[in-house]
């Protein structure tokens, strides 16, 4: 492999971690604050590429519709969230998976329903198509470059969100010890609510970002959903932090795995990495201590 | 902690009368009607596959008036969720409970295989619309299975061969890791003669090629060959283009990764590729023209190989009832007709092999821009004529003479 | 005798928990082993064979909810990969059969013997080597919990899955035909009948092995172990090898139902072992309720007839069973049993 290919390679495991980072940084701080095992993340996703493509073809404007998509998510996940998920807070855990995951079944077929069974076209504005020439001669494709910058963006305003202010320190607290917290008096419902609408809208903007990559069709939460789940659990329930470190690490083993190694091996690979990383460190790199499953 | 008591609540009487009523109604069975059981997949990722064979069949059926071979036709329809496990249980369920004579329509290798032996074995008629596993065309080939489509290994060996006449001389495979992607690799394997730089399958379910563009970049092989039906299609097309490879490398598959149901949603990036085909929507013959027009006043939009390879199948079925004067709930007497495939196909020439799969000829195409500024394969040349697949020859079965074209 | 179980502190004491059956649990098992003994009986007057198969298969798939049960419901092991057993004891059958239909791929000298259709070689197989899958995988995965114990399951079994997707010999995703039913002597599994009722037997002995279990002291410590496991290792219980055993009891189980499914689908494919098919379980297992050991079999009753009647009613059915499974989940009060049941599970 020579450096070209290195380098382009490492760029592809960072766009794919920076995709997996926006969706599990949101899902971790609700299985972490909440302990809601919420599978309905993935919905989110498509919701926001799709809302994105009904926007567009309304309007005609991706500065309108991208963030009226988040808005939109947002919105819907609020509305969820106040509705049915705030009941489920104190079951357990295999009927918040159940919930979701029917949650799930009606969401894919409420979208074939109302778009259709084929795939759309997600609209990408001109100065993100094509590729843009790199140091070292290398050619890599604006739209993803332009992903990883979005995704260290995001990245950056969740580490000044959660460790400089003071909503941050609630959701840190939150993760570390929820019953405490509320005993404290903080104002835990609108922690709850808040929590849960950042995280799908940034689910959201994932499945914005992934739209012009992937087609937008029904359905296509369901695989980065279990992605995610690896992630997390690599990373730590709880932990934005390990969420990020699990997010790259998976998507270059995933990247380079698929391109050095014969797929029926590349396949297992993060899978093996999970099972290795609980096997020494049952409950993921950054555990939260304390915290109460 | 208090419990809360519940009565013991028995389930309603005349809920069990319901029941029982509902199980007692028997299928209303008319002698000689046609009853087709057209299980497919209509739900899930390719929901819209389903949809498109539906839609060819039915088209089929209204050229006729919505009777086969002059006989009242029902089509019960099924929901097989691309898993073999339902798709069986529906087929048992059409043979035994609504007394199907043709169960047809299935879209996804594995669920036609998982019901083949059931429904072989009941003696009824299996006709499949789309694929064409090399199991069935083999040593497993039945006197009542019939693949109207294809034999899946065609598309690329007419690739391997077109690519000889150009002088390709070396070539980057790709595929999904599964058997239908091995199948055609094989195909192409089977004919092509010149340097096969790499042969990647990706995770059937992956739709993320990056890695892949990256390392085709650079091996800087002269073409790439790459079959993704479907959605997994669409990704391929738009990441190559992004990559800015497409005109570095040009672009070869089979029909199915560039077809009308990819078209809709890709945009331009399916431009410049080149297909192997049996059928394009451009193919200049008279049943075709009709077939397309009527398509496109039906549906708004141009039909897919899928469609036509349905619209075939129904026109198969008329003909072959036609010949049977009607007695469609013979099993042997119908396959026999059917054999003799005496209908005009949308392809042009067509005959069934002795393995009942099709004997038929493969062009070389361009994706283009027709008058009309849509998207279409241009026929280019033909590259195979009357071809046979390869395993025809471990089929026992004998060949039955054709009427002529 | 009604009076004490009327009575709702009587009712929750250890006493009746440990005895493992409620009168009116064991009233709902026997009538719906009834039901299922009359299925082929009443499939012949009404000349519907089909329904013979389809109610096999429910059994078949009852008995992978119910081995699911004893994890999840009794032992609290939320696992994702329970499908993963089912299908490699499918494809333990699926192997063999395969070979001994010699063709292409014989086997020869002492492997000679896992070239076989024979039910009493190849069933023994299936189980054990679902039950030596769910010992590696329970070593492993035992030591973690909740969310954890899930991803990793559901990690073991997605890599089973891609083994056998990798595996061109045995089909791959396209699956593999049985060269027919398993042999067994006396009796023809072929015919739909006769091994309807082998698996009815075997559904009620499974019922009543794992009731037994369950109200072993065995039973006693793995339930013990999912209400509080640090308490019972204060007492001075090394709660693992017993949570291990129970893993693994499970595992058995399953793939005898992967067996018995191979047998009744003649073919064996990846797709029986998604996490997409584990999760159908846990929805029999819910629907039905949790902790009963019947209300998985009433639960497969339940999601086989609903999959069934609501894909008849429209293609998007979809969106009525995930708000169906939601409404169940919600207000079903752990299930068709907690529904119908005297007290609550």
């Amino acid at each position: 492999m020579n450096a070209n290919l290195l380098v382009e390679q490492t760029l592809n495991g960072f766009q794919l971690g920076v995709m997996l980072f926006l969706m599990a940084s949101g899902l971790t701080l609700v299985l972490g604050i909440m302990n809601f095992v919420n599978l309905t993340h993935g919905s989110f996703y498509m919701f926001g590429a799709f809302f994105t493509a009904a926007l567009f073809k309304l309007t005609g404007s991706l500065a309108v519709a991208i963030p009226g998509a988040l808005l939109g998510v947002a919105a819907l996940a609020a509305a969820f969230e106040a509705t049915l998920f705030r009941k489920l807070y104190t079951r357990d855990h295999l009927d918040q998976v159940l919930c979701t995951v029917g949650l799930i079944y009606f969401c894919n077929e409420f979208v074939r329903f109302a778009w259709g069974p084929s795939p759309l076209r997600a609209e990408v504005p001109l100065f993100l198509r094509g590729s843009v020439q790199l140091f070292f001669d290398i050619t890599y494709p604006t739209l993803r470059l332009a992903i990883i910058m979005v995704g260290l963006v995001v990245a950056a305003f969740l580490y000044w969100l959660i460790e400089r202010t003071k909503l941050g320190m609630l959701i840190r607290a939150g993760a570390a010890d929820r019953v405490m917290v509320r005993a404290l008096g903080a104002n835990i419902n609108f922690l709850y609510t808040f929590v849960f609408a950042i995280g799908a809208a940034l689910a959201g903007l994932a499945g914005i970002l992934s739209g012009p990559i992937y087609a937008v069709q029904a359905g296509m939460g369901d695989n980065v959903l279990i992605l995610t789940l690896v992630v997390i659990v690599i990373g730590g329930v709880g932990s934005v932090k390990g969420a990020l470190i699990g997010a790259v690490l998976v998507g270059l083993l995933d990247t380079f795995g698929r391109a050095l190694l014969p797929t029926s091996i590349s396949d297992l690979g993060i899978y093996v990495l999970m099972a290795g990383i609980l096997a020494i460190n049952p409950r993921g790199l950054f555990q939260i201590h304390g915290a109460k499953k | 902690m208090t419990e809360s008591k519940l009565t013991y609540k028995r389930p309603p009487r005349w809920a069990a009368c319901f029941a029982a009523a509902a199980l007692l109604t028997p299928a209303v069975v008319v002698a000689e009607e046609v009853r087709i059981g057209f299980i497919s997949t209509f739900t899930g990722a390719q929901a819209m596959l389903g949809a498109e064979l539906l839609d060819g069949f039915k088209l089929g059926l209204a050229k006729s008036d919505g009777k086969l071979g002059g006989q009242p036709t029902t089509i019960v329809t099924g929901d097989d969720q691309a898993k073999p496990d339902i798709g069986r249980q529906l087929a048992e369920k059409m043979i035994s409970k609504d007394k199907v004579q043709i169960i047809t329509g299935v879209n996804f290798t594995n669920v036609l295989l998982g019901m083949s032996k059931p429904v072989l074995d009941s003696g009824t008629l299996l006709v499949s619309l789309n694929p064409g596993p090399p199991s069935l065309a083999g040593k497993g080939c039945n006197p009542h299975f019939f693949s109207v489509s294809y034999q899946n290994d065609g598309v690329a060996e007419a690739m391997g061969e077109y690519f000889n006449r150009k002088g390709i001389k070396d070539v980057y495979l790709l595929a999904p890791n599964y058997p239908a992607g091995k199948d055609l690799m094989t195909g192409f394997k089977r004919f092509y003669k010149g340097e096969i730089k790499k042969e990647v399958y990706t995770q059937f379910e992956q739709l993320d090629y990056a890695a892949e563009i990256a390392s085709i970049r650079a091996e800087k092989p002269k073409a790439v060959f790459y079959f993704y039906p479907g959605s997994l299609g669409i990704n391929f097309l738009r990441q190559y283009t992004d990559a800015g490879l497409k005109s570095e490398i040009p672009l070869y598959g089979p029909s199915f990764s560039l077809d009308q149901t990819i078209f809709a949603a890709s945009g331009d990036t399916p431009l410049g590729a080149y297909a192997t085909t049996f059928w394009t929507e451009s193919l200049q013959n008279t049943q075709n023209q009709e077939f397309v027009a009527a398509f496109e006043k039906a549906y708004g939009r141009l039909p897919s190989a899928y469609a036509a390879q349905a619209y075939d199948g129904a026109r198969l079925l008329d003909a072959a009832i036609k010949e049977t004067n009607g007695k469609v709930d013979n099993a042997d007497l119908l396959a026999q007709a059917i054999k003799k495939a005496n209908f005009a196909s949308v392809r042009g020439s067509f005959k069934f092999n002795n393995n009942n799969f099709p004997i038929h000829d493969y062009y070389i195409t361009r994706v283009e821009k027709d008058s009309k500024g849509r998207t279409v394969m241009k026929p280019l040349e033909k590259v195979l004529s009357n071809h046979s697949d390869a395993y025809a020859k471990d089929c026992l079965m004998q060949a039955q003479a054709a009427a002529p074209k | 005798m009604s009076a004490v179980f009327s009575d709702p502190i009587m009712s929750s004491t250890l006493m009746s928990r440990i005895a493992g059956f409620r009168p009116t649990q064991r009233r709902i098992a026997i009538c719906t082993f009834v039901g299922f003994a009359l299925v082929p009986v009443f499939a012949a007057i009404l000349g519907e064979p089909f329904y013979v198969r389809m109610c096999t298969r429910i059994m078949i798939l009852a008995l992978a909810a119910l081995s699911l049960d004893l994890i999840l419901g009794y032992g609290g092991m939320v696992s994702f990969g329970h499908s993963a057993f089912v299908g490699l004891g499918a494809y333990a059958v699926g192997v063999l059969s395969f070979h001994a239909a010699g063709g292409d791929y014989p086997l020869s000298g002492w492997l000679g013997v896992f070239a076989t259709q024979s039910a009493l070689v190849a069933w023994p197989i299936a189980i054990l080597a679902s039950s030596i899958a769910a010992l590696l995988i329970g070593l492993v995965a035992l030591r973690t919990s909740g969310l954890y114990f899930l991803m990793i399951t559901l990690a073991f079994a997605q890599m089973l899955y891609f083994f056998f997707v990798s595996i061109d010999l045995y089909g791959g995703l396209d699956g593999m035909q049985m060269s027919g039913p398993s042999t067994l002597p006396y009796l023809n599994l072929g015919d739909r009948n006769t091994f309807f009722y082998v698996v009815f037997v075997i559904l009620v002995a499974a019922y009543l092995f794992t009731k037994r279990l369950v109200a072993s002291r065995f039973g006693m410590l793995i339930r013990g172990a999912k209400e509080n496991e640090h308490r019972l290792q204060c007492i001075g219980f090394n709660t693992f090898p017993y949570r291990l055993v129970c893993f693994v009891i499970a595992g058995a189980l399953a793939g005898l139902a992967g067996a018995l499914l191979a047998n009744n689908e003649q073919f064996v494919s990846p797709a029986d072992m998604t996490w997409g098919k584990s999760g159908e379980f846990m929805a029999m297992v819910i629907l039905g309720g949790t902790c009963s050991l019947v209300g998985p079999i009433i639960g497969a009753i339940i999601y086989v007839l609903l999959e069934y009647w609501l894909g008849n009613l429209t293609t998007h059915w979809q969106m009525l069973f995930g708000p169906a499974l939601i409404i169940a989940v919600m207000f079903g009060k752990r299930g068709f049993i907690g529904l119908i049941s005297k007290e609550n599970t």
